[in-house]
């Protein structure tokens, strides 16, 4: 009631200093005193709207990626004097997780590419994951059920020391976390949820306009004014929206979509081995994909993809019928083994010169699943891509702006891509003197993501479509894939590089 | 359009060129005319409409009485470039609201601006022996933008630490600076003022550093221009200029291609016999005694749509200047 009150008092008052103003500018006056009495009712406005605070960056959406942004900008030197608010209603932000080593893995994991970690390295977050569970893998096994073909990946083939590491993502986050409180960077976070947003139009029309909006200054009145759930609000030059596939900041800024579902669902939990996994496994089954990767400590995570009636039902199945699923799933169900067929040596023995390390490689077994190691959640999959990704004050990161399948894990290193890409244009920005809310400043962020992250949809999607169907001659060209991308030198090398996040485009490089 | 193409031809021709450059460099030796005759003669072979982006900020620098004789000697000339001024003035008055509507008529301004604020930002932090990692460099020097239009280039410059004076000879263009620059705290603080660089010297302001960008070909005399200038620098102090060079691709791409094709510009913005080449530029400063330390051209790549620095100075270029501590 007192805040409504004092609201009112402020706009009448501001009402007042706007119409001097207004008189002062359309009388001819000399250039020093109008300079005074503008200063003047500058300062007076500057001390009636000290109660709503105001933030250079407001990032809705303390996840993976509006974390990622927070720890990038506070280790770039151009950035880290910024004033950044995070506004996440996920208690686990407050408060420091105690994550304990005996935990059983949380079944929600990330892989995470060479490029990502060399980003998070860079920033000095990695060290805080190298202190906790994670796992790399330096060998990946893809086939499918129809048993024509397999394909062998390996660090060695492009000279890496790992393909990918899994991390869980609560370590993940708390990584981040860690790193923004180790510098000085002065972050607020609100553990509240947006209610709306007002980005107030650029114009630059006579200020007399502006009497009807509620913003205290006519300084104020230029910034994007963000209201939370608790009827405090904020102003920020630049809202970033990292608050996941249904962003709340995408819906009230009036960015358009184009999605569609995948009528897939996908399971992901934790199992338990009796030795050691130390390779990525993916096989494509009729229904889709199922992936078990490495954890560490002989856990693995699996991530099955499956149509939304057999993801009900194998959700409701008890444990042990379940990891019997998982191991036909995995190893003798759907079709045979794929023959180990290195003597095809001698259709490509013209590249074996530059034949890579796995090329050589037989066709292994994935470890047996012994038990399950945590409860089974089940997501819903779609695919989505945002038609823009920035407007005036506002810009979208991570999930909010593009989801993907899971086939590939590429998801989450898109959004740190995204988050990267955004850190270094506000350094860019900040060096020339720019107001980071600048459209023009945010297009460029948007010219150099949008089109790697729909090369990368369109390869996932392509991916996705051509494993779904099971027709005799698709699927001996799925196994000339196989063998293609198993046997020839520059496409493996290629194809690892892509994934990798160390180069561009799938090809043509 | 292409009889004024050949009526500007004819005007660069033979006897018409030595009572031109007579006119416009009046102190110059017997040697330099021979110069800028070869100069005018040898035109730029490629014409390649890339386009180009000639700013349009305001016209300035009214020519004050004292140079008026000088500027009675090529009697047509000056009329005409008067005449022009203000037609331009009224130009810039009518579309003076759209200066900061980033995809109206100024919209190749506000691309350019990063590209000359980067080379602007490092020479300064070089000169000035300023920190180019900070992300306010510029902190504690005092700097004049002359011609500041709608503050398209002092907002940022104050962003940067600076303290900033905006003068220019058209008060709309002022009033529209100073309600923009309230919106942000950090720019509030520049000081804009609707009055022109002699006038300014005649108040005994010193300015550590003096930027005139894309503000030269639109003033009479040039030479006069550039006393002014250096007359506001300190000892030792900056001074930036910018402007189109004077050669057949510029008037291919600034003139014919922005103007007329693109439209980017309103029609007769620019006067093609105002522009400088850059080695005339260096004169009229070097007599002014400011040393021309750096120079940069700015070149537009259609497929990104972006300005970048490079050694091509056939169109758009800059010049950064130190005044003479003697």
């Amino acid at each position: 009631m007192n805040r409504m009150l004092a609201r009112r008092l402020v706009t009448n008052v501001s009402r007042m200093n706007v119409l001097m103003k207004s008189f002062s500018t359309q009388v001819a006056e000399d250039a020093g005193s109008l300079n005074e009495k503008l200063s003047k009712e500058h300062e007076k406005k500057q001390t009636i709207s000290n109660n709503i605070q105001q933030y250079d960056v407001a990032i809705v959406g303390g996840g993976m990626a509006g974390m990622a942004l927070a720890c990038f900008l506070a280790s770039l030197p151009m950035t880290k004097q910024l004033n950044v608010a995070i506004i996440d209603s996920n208690p686990a932000l407050g408060s420091r997780l105690c994550i304990k080593k005996d935990d059983p893995p949380d079944p929600r994991v990330i892989t995470v590419t060479p490029a990502t970690i060399s980003f998070l390295r860079d920033a000095g977050a990695w060290q805080y994951v190298e202190q906790s569970r994670h796992a790399s893998f330096n060998k990946m096994q893809v086939w499918d059920y129809t048993g024509l073909g397999y394909t062998r990946y390996d660090a060695r083939d492009v000279n890496k020391e790992v393909l990918g590491c899994v991390v869980e993502n609560k370590v993940l986050h708390s990584a981040l976390l860690s790193r923004v409180e180790a510098t000085d960077f002065q972050k607020t976070i609100y553990p509240l949820r947006l209610t709306s947003m007002t980005l107030q139009p650029s114009s630059t029309s006579t200020v007399v306009d502006k009497f009807s909006s509620t913003a205290s200054s006519s300084a104020q009145r230029n910034l994007a004014k963000l209201e939370l759930s608790d009827g405090s609000s904020i102003y920020a030059k630049l809202v970033v929206g990292a608050d996941g596939g249904k962003s709340r900041v995408r819906e009230l800024a009036g960015f358009k979509t184009t999605e569609w579902n995948y009528s897939q669902n996908a399971i992901i939990c934790t199992v338990e081995h009796s030795i050691e996994n130390q390779c990525a496994w993916q096989r494509f089954l009729p229904s889709g994909p199922i992936a078990l990767l490495p954890i560490g400590d002989k856990y693995s995570n699996i991530v099955w993809t499956m149509s939304p009636s057999e993801s009900g039902h194998r959700k409701s199945m008890n444990d042990d019928d379940f990891v019997e699923d998982v191991n036909r799933a995995l190893d003798y169900g759907y079709g045979p083994h794929p023959k180990s067929s290195l003597g095809t040596g001698d259709l490509f023995s013209w590249l074996n010169m530059d034949s890579t390390f796995s090329a050589n490689q037989f066709f292994e077994i994935p470890p047996k699943v012994v038990k399950l190691a945590s409860q089974r959640m089940v997501f819903r999959l779609s695919l989505r891509h945002v038609n823009t990704y920035a407007s005036k004050r506002v810009v979208l990161i991570g999930d909010a702006a593009h989801t993907v399948h899971p086939l590939a894990g590429q998801g989450v290193n898109l959004g740190f891509g995204d988050a990267f890409t955004l850190s270094k244009i506000i350094a860019e920005g900040i060096a020339l003197g720019n107001d980071i809310g600048e459209v023009h400043l945010l297009k460029r962020y948007e010219t150099e993501r949008k089109p790697a992250n729909i090369m990368m949809m369109a390869v996932l999607e392509s991916f996705q479509k051509a494993y779904t169907i099971d027709f005799g001659p698709l699927n001996v060209l799925r196994a000339a894939a196989f063998h293609g991308a198993n046997y020839i030198s520059p496409l493996k090398r290629s194809i690892i590089s892509y994934a990798s996040g160390d180069q561009k485009l799938p090809l043509f490089t | 359009m292409a009889s004024k193409l050949s009526y500007q031809l004819r005007n660069q021709t033979g006897a018409a060129i030595r009572r031109f450059l007579l006119h416009r460099f009046p102190n110059s030796s017997a040697a330099t005319p021979s110069l800028l005759g070869i100069r005018c003669f040898s035109y730029g072979s490629s014409q390649t409409v890339s386009p180009i982006d000639p700013s349009a900020s305001s016209p300035q620098e009214l020519p004050q009485p004292r140079t008026s004789p000088k500027v009675e000697l090529g009697a047509a000339s000056a009329s005409t470039s008067s005449s022009l001024k203000e037609n331009e003035l009224a130009k810039f008055a009518a579309i003076s609201e759209t200066w900061w509507d980033s995809d109206g008529p100024f919209k190749p301004l506000h691309v350019m601006n990063p590209t000359r604020l980067a080379f602007v930002r490092s020479t300064l932090c070089r000169h000035f022996k300023k920190d180019p990692c900070s992300a306010r460099p510029l902190e504690g020097l005092k700097i004049v933008d002359v011609g500041c239009g709608g503050g398209i280039l002092s907002e940022p410059l104050a962003r940067m630490g600076a303290t900033v004076t905006g003068v220019d000879a058209v008060e709309k263009n002022i009033r529209i600076a100073r309600v923009h620059a309230d919106l942000d705290p950090v720019t509030s603080t520049i000081e804009y003022c609707c009055t022109t660089a002699e006038k300014l010297v005649e108040e005994g302001r010193k300015f550590d550093a003096v930027m005139a960008l894309e503000v030269i070909e639109h003033v009479a005399d040039p030479a006069e221009f550039c006393k002014s200038l250096a007359a506001l620098t300190v000892p030792d102090g900056a001074t930036v200029i910018s402007t189109i060079n004077r050669s057949m691709r510029a008037y291919a791409t600034a003139i014919f291609a922005a103007e007329y094709i693109l439209r980017w510009l309103p029609k007769g913005t620019h006067q093609w016999s105002s522009f400088l080449t850059p080695e005339e530029l260096v004169l009229i400063l070097q007599r002014a005694n400011i040393n021309v330390k750096e120079m940069a051209g700015f070149v537009y790549n259609p497929l990104t749509g972006r300005w970048y620095l490079s050694d091509d100075v056939s169109v758009n270029f800059i010049a950064f200047g130190t005044l003479d501590s003697a």
